[in-house]
């Protein structure tokens, strides 16, 4: 079972949700990323998402943007990227999910990439631009090593959802809003119906991970009382990551968390 | 290849978008299928391009500069005599009719020099919509007189700050509102790039430019020896190419070589790229060792950009098209020779195809012709040309 099933079967266990954190490596620097991993551990986060930054990031908004463009220019590269996970690896068992764009791994090679990935600690992928159409080597390549999360819209039609549902290993990630990450609309009706009809397509087989625009306990909220089985939350990380000075970071985010995840506990 | 199965060219092509595009783009697919062969869409088209953008465009003999490189005959075909001053109107054409039969309300667009963004104002205007176009900040600056005429046009121009600031960020950020505004948007993309259906879209649209060069040919009993485009995305030059595709004619693609393929300032992307995946098609990129793209140079706007049609990429390995380049000083060369020589002010972007030829004509035989595509018209770079020849002060 790969770490992110038991990660979803121990919260089940414990009457619990899970608390999605994303942030971007190497933003605003390694020391940062480490000491913001420390707090998420500490403020009780079940699963991470690590961002690793491409050049034309077309899913997300200014904050995730400017994130990729600030660790770019940090010069974070596949291979610094992979050291700071397995510096991660030697504090934490966590489940560790990587989201960065198709060519990254394309580029690399999917095989290679994801090999690499998995040695260093990773248990799963996003692709933001991999539709199912196009995923069968990087399936192949994934195979049973790693988990392959891919994208539901709440425009994506039934059939559609279940034959992604089959390829999709882990969790499903399910956006909120028509628009780009970190853009706040408001919790919107489609989206809660959308949560609920997920969940019935697949019968509850893949957990449904909620994301794009969460930012505080009271989306989380809202979110898990509409039977999402995790939220995901990047861009309030990033501003909050942004703003603190790095001494205070740790603890920062460590309470930040904290207020997040009690929502998520029923 | 008729209509690309999967939406692939061999390997290329694709369609590697976020989900919440997948109904947008199946609809398109589907309306594009029904209406493409639609004798009423096709007789309204027809009209349209007829009327109101100047379709057909002469084929002219440029003679004085035939004679004057001593060599094959040139002939240029017309599109910078099109409404709006560039081929770009064959395609937005067909794509506005497109979107008000699928009954959306709103259309975006992105636009590198201009060009585009100016024709679908323009044919937005004329079929009675409302567009809203993005664009590189460094775009808005080097065109600022195309700036002005969307303005005028009544269109809405966001200059695009992210990024290299220019045609590729602007896709990006057209790509962004269109996630945002699925439900009401059409996007309506300027060349032949993508993901799937938009490449072969934008070909067929644009291929009335090479079925009349067939025609136009055979009028004068001639069959053209080679075919010359410029490519950015490359859909004039697709348009100019694939009706010609099974005939003997040899094909020439031109890129901007910027300040020299070596100097990394370029924008060459099927003569110095690499496979990669970016803005929903597999196709060749401009991008490091690492995957990331990279900054393009171009002295013209409209061929800045780090990748290419997909069509494009699979006749560069099947061979059946050859992709050339030329510098800077190349393209403005040939800029000032066709102006002095015919008293036809060339865009920059087809500068570059006008370069290759002056290569090809003075190699060639007085009985061969070359056809060089001749996509638009230069009035929004004279300023350009004005400040490049202060920069490079010549003898």
């Amino acid at each position: 079972m790969s770490k992110i099933k038991e990660k979803f079967a121990e919260l089940k266990a414990k009457n619990q949700k899970a608390l999605i954190s994303y942030i971007m490596v190497g933003f605003p620097n390694e020391k940062a990323t480490i000491a913001t991993v420390r707090g998420l551990v500490k403020g009780g986060a079940d699963i991470i998402e690590l961002g690793f930054p491409f050049s034309d990031p077309i899913a997300d908004g200014p904050v995730i943007q400017n994130a990729s463009t600030v660790s770019l220019k940090k010069g974070t590269k596949i291979s610094k990227f992979f050291s700071i996970v397995k510096k991660i690896r030697k504090e934490t068992d966590i489940p560790l999910v990587l989201m960065t764009y198709t060519n990254i791994l394309y580029h690399k090679g999917y095989p290679e990439f994801i090999s690499e990935a998995k040695k260093a600690g990773i248990d799963g992928f996003i692709l933001p631009d991999m539709s199912i159409e196009e995923s069968k080597e990087y399936l192949k390549a994934a195979k049973s090593n790693t988990d392959t999360i891919f994208l539901i819209s709440p425009n994506t039609s039934n059939t559609r959802i279940r034959k992604i549902a089959k390829v999709s290993t882990g969790f499903l990630y399910l956006v909120a809003v028509y628009g780009t990450t970190g853009v706040k609309t408001g919790i919107k009706n489609y989206t809660i119906k959308a949560i609920k009809n997920v969940k019935k397509q697949t019968k509850g087989k893949t957990p449904v991970g909620v994301g794009f625009g969460i930012s505080t306990p009271y989306d989380v909220k809202k979110y898990i009382n509409a039977g999402a089985d995790a939220v995901i939350v990047g861009s309030a990380y990033l501003k909050l990551i942004e703003k603190t000075p790095q001494n205070k970071l740790e603890s920062k985010i460590t309470s930040f968390t904290k207020s997040l995840k009690k929502q998520t506990i029923l | 290849m008729k209509y690309p199965k999967n939406g692939r060219f061999g390997e290329f092509g694709g369609r590697y978008i976020p989900e919440t595009l997948v109904p947008a783009i199946e609809e398109l697919e589907e309306n594009y299928l029904k209406f493409k062969d639609d004798k009423t869409f096709k007789k309204e088209l027809d009209y349209y391009l007829k009327v109101y953008a100047g379709r057909p465009t002469p084929l002219y003999y440029a003679k004085n500069l035939s004679e004057k490189l001593g060599g094959a005959k040139i002939y240029l075909k017309r599109e910078d005599l099109l409404h709006g001053g560039a081929h770009k109107i064959n395609n937005t054409l067909g794509q506005v009719l497109l979107a008000k039969k699928m009954k959306k309300k709103r259309i975006i667009a992105e636009t590198g020099a201009g060009q585009h963004g100016v024709a679908t104002a323009m044919a937005c205007a004329a079929l009675g919509m409302k567009a809203e176009v993005y664009m590189g900040y460094k775009d808005t600056i080097r065109q600022k007189l195309n700036v002005f005429r969307m303005d005028m046009l009544g269109c809405k121009v966001y200059p695009v700050y992210s990024g290299s600031k220019t045609l590729k960020d602007a896709i990006n950020e057209a790509i962004r509102d269109w996630i945002t505004n699925v439900e009401t948007t059409y996007y309506l993309l300027g060349s032949a790039v993508g993901p799937h259906p938009y490449p072969v879209m934008v070909r067929d649209f644009q291929s009335v430019i090479g079925k009349e060069i067939k025609s136009q040919m055979k009028k004068i009993n001639r069959t053209p020896d080679s075919l010359i485009a410029c490519v950015g995305g490359g859909s004039n030059a697709i348009g100019t190419f694939y009706p010609l595709i099974d005939s003997n004619a040899e094909m020439i693609g031109v890129e901007a070589a910027g300040k020299g393929l070596k100097s990394k300032l370029h924008s060459a992307t099927l003569s110095a790229g690499t496979k990669g995946v970016l803005h929903g098609m597999m196709t060749y990129l401009l991008q490091d060792k690492e995957g990331q793209i990279t900054e393009t140079h171009s002295i013209s706007a409209g061929l800045d950009y780090p990748g290419v049609g997909p069509e494009h990429s699979y006749y560069k390995d099947t061979k059946r098209i050859k992709y050339h380049s030329a510098t800077d000083a190349e393209v403005i060369d040939a800029f000032l020779m066709l102006t002095r020589t015919e008293g036809i002010i060339p865009a920059l972007e087809s500068a570059h195809a006008i370069a290759e030829a002056i290569k090809v004509a003075r190699k060639g035989k007085k009985s061969e012709s070359i056809v060089v595509t001749l996509s638009g018209r230069g009035d929004k770079d004279v300023e350009e040309v004005q400040n490049y020849l202060k920069r490079n002060v010549k003898d």
